[in-house]
This record gives structure tokens, sequence and C-alpha cells, in this order.
């Protein structure tokens, strides 16, 4: 299904066709890419308020070792991802050097690689944390491979809404490792990642309305238009923002957390109020790029209170 | 013996810069499989720790 093959790549690499094997052209760094290590960071630092933050103890070097596991676990999700979205990456100008359409790389072996890793990274998570940590690994993976990536991603344009789950399952996988159960705690970080996903992504497919339409994903700006994503947008900002408190006002964190997680979700809507309100393009872009940027930032400030508040008290 | 002949003897032949990537994922596999080794132990040490040696055989 890929648009990249042998011929093409051994012709890049100016050899006679059939004279190099395709694995001969990756660097270490290329099956690193396969790995999405931007997501994986991501997985890793909210796995890791999971961690932190489940009422029981887990020895540092069983933490570590849950914790590799789960960022291998959504690499090799990230490899699975890549392989089957080759022919839509080769069209996109953000993913058009990914190590597949770019030829360092073959898809089989992106394909091998992610599932050697999702097995070894379920199995060896299972061994270190317990039965439900590794279910829960092995369901994420599941999701975002085949749910969202075969299914999905090109089938509807509430692909992120649904898919969004799969990045969501880290601090609760974390919770999980820790306790070896679920629990309301864990299934708001759960809740407050499956929310933020929407308008972060949606931000996003404005700026990129045309690549994403370049390869046929139908994401919300080309399917519903851009009033009825900048609509939507607002409408996931007002169920983040509150969501965003709840941990402290269901009693879990400090005060330190409920002000600040009020201050940044309150500029969270601002901004997406930006959006809704900008009808011109230029205004629209401007507010869509200020809210994508914020909204990593968003993420990473209330997760990183979650995770050093217990230690500063 | 002429050229083709020669390249077929030879097989697949790798330029120097396909060498030294080879030569890379060789050594990057190697240290994952150290790491993994050290993890393991470690891991059994803190699991199951000094009754690792009194088990019950």
């Amino acid at each position: 299904m890929s648009l990249v093959t042998n011929s093409a790549i051994t012709e890049r690499a100016g050899a006679a066709p059939g004279a190099i094997r395709v694995s001969d052209f990756a660097e270490v760094r290329d099956y690193f890419a396969l790995l999405k290590p931007r997501v994986m960071s991501l997985v890793i630092f909210t796995a890791l308020v999971g961690i932190v933050r489940a009422p029981d103890q887990l020895h540092p070097i069983l933490a570590f070792a849950s914790l590799l596991c789960i960022a291998v676990g959504a690499g090799a999700a990230g490899a699975l991802n890549m392989w089957w979205d080759a022919d839509i990456d080769a069209r996109m100008s953000r993913t058009v050097k990914r190590p597949i359409p770019a030829g360092r790389i073959a898809p089989g072996e992106a394909l091998s690689f992610g599932l050697v890793l999702s097995v070894g990274s379920v199995l060896m998570l299972g061994l270190f944390a317990g039965v439900l940590a590794a279910a829960l690994l092995a369901f994420t993976i599941f999701f975002y491979a085949v749910i969202y990536t075969m299914w999905l991603k090109r089938w509807t344009p509430q692909n992120i809404v649904i898919g969004g789950a799969a990045g969501a399952f880290p601090p609760m996988i974390g919770w999980a490792a820790v306790t070896g159960s679920i629990s309301i705690e864990s299934i708001v970080l759960f809740l407050i990642i499956f929310f933020w996903t929407p308008p972060h992504f949606w931000a996003l497919a404005l700026l990129k309305k045309e690549d994403y339409a370049r390869a046929g994903v139908p994401m919300l700006p080309n399917v519903a238009g851009e009033g009825e994503t900048r609509r939507q947008i607002l409408l996931y900002s007002l169920i983040l923002a509150p969501l965003g408190v709840a941990p402290w006002l269901l009693g879990y964190t400090g005060v330190f957390y409920g002000i600040a997680s009020a201050v940044l979700g309150a500029i969270f809507l601002a901004f997406a109020f930006e959006i809704w309100r900008n009808r011109s393009a230029t205004a629209m872009a401007a507010a869509a790029r200020k809210l994508f940027a914020y909204s990593i930032l968003y993420l990473f400030l209330l997760f990183a209170i979650l995770l050093v508040e217990p230690m500063v008290g | 013996m002429n050229e083709p002949e020669h390249k077929a003897e030879q097989g697949v032949v790798l330029t120097e810069e396909q060498r030294r990537r080879r030569r890379a994922r060789s050594i990057a596999l190697g240290l994952v499989l150290a790491a993994l080794a050290i993890l393991f132990y470690l891991v059994t040490i803190v699991k199951i720790g000094p009754a690792i040696m009194s088990r019950p055989l």
C-alpha cells in the first residue's frame, strides 16, 4: 500500500535495482524516528505523573522499567502507524521526511519493528508491573494502531476525538502499574487528555487543511468546514477547562494546582474563543497557531504541577 | 572473467557509507540487548531479592 518501492529506493541511492537491500540505508536515528519520539516524550511524562500520583509505592527500578515499557509500547504503536500511513505521509509536507516515505526504511521492516516492540513491551510490563497495566498497554497499542490508524483516521472527521483515547491512556497505565487497579483519579487524568486532544489537533488541522485534503484524510475542517471546527474547538475547550480543575475539586490535589489549573484553563478558553470569533483567514490562522502552541504548554504545565506537587508538599 | 560475472561472484557489495550505517545499527542493537540484560537482572533482584538463592528446587 505504500508509495515506496524497492526500485525507487535503489534508484535514489544510484545503485542497480536489486543490488542493495533497503535496510542498508537506515541509520539508527531512522528507527528512533519510527517511534515518534515527540509523542513518546509526552507519553513518558504523563505516565510518570500516573506513577507518582498513585497512592501506593513502586520500587524506583520497577517504576523505571514500567515507564520504559510504556514508552516503548507507545513508540511501537507509532511505528505501526507510520507503516500503515506511509502513503498519506508521502503526500503531506509535515510528514514527507519520515523514514518510510523518504525511502530509508522499508514498510515491512517498520511493521516487524513495531510488532516486535509491541509484543515485547506488553510482555515485559506484565512481568514488571502486573497483568492490568500490561492489558491496558496492549489495548492502547491496539486502539492507536488498529482502531485509530487503520479504521477511524481515513473514515470519519471524529477520528481524533475517538482516537484521542489512545493518547489519554498512559497516566492510567502508570497508575495501574503501581496500584494494580483503575480509579476515579486515573480516569480524571485520562479525561483531561481525552478532551484536550480535539482542540489541539483541530487547531493544527485548521492550519494544515490543504495538507489533509491532499492526503485524503477527513479532518473536521475539510469535511464540516472551518466554521463548525471553530465551534467544536470552543465546545471541547468549555469541557476541558473545568475538567482540568477537577483533580482539585475532587480533593486529589492541593490548592496551588486548583488555582493554576483554573488560570491555565481560562487562558485556554480565551484562545479557543479567539478562534471562534475570528472569521477572516489570516486572523483565524494566527489564533489557531496560538491555541496549538498554547495547548502543548497547557497540558505540560498541568501535568508538571501534578508531578511536582507531592514532592514540594 | 568478464565484469558482470565478477560482480555476481562478489554478491551484494556495500559502499563505505552503507558499511558505516550497518555497523552503527549493530552497535545500537548490542547496546539495547546489554541494557535489557542489566534491566532484567535488576528487576529480578528487586522482585525476588536475596531469596533467589534459597528457593526450593
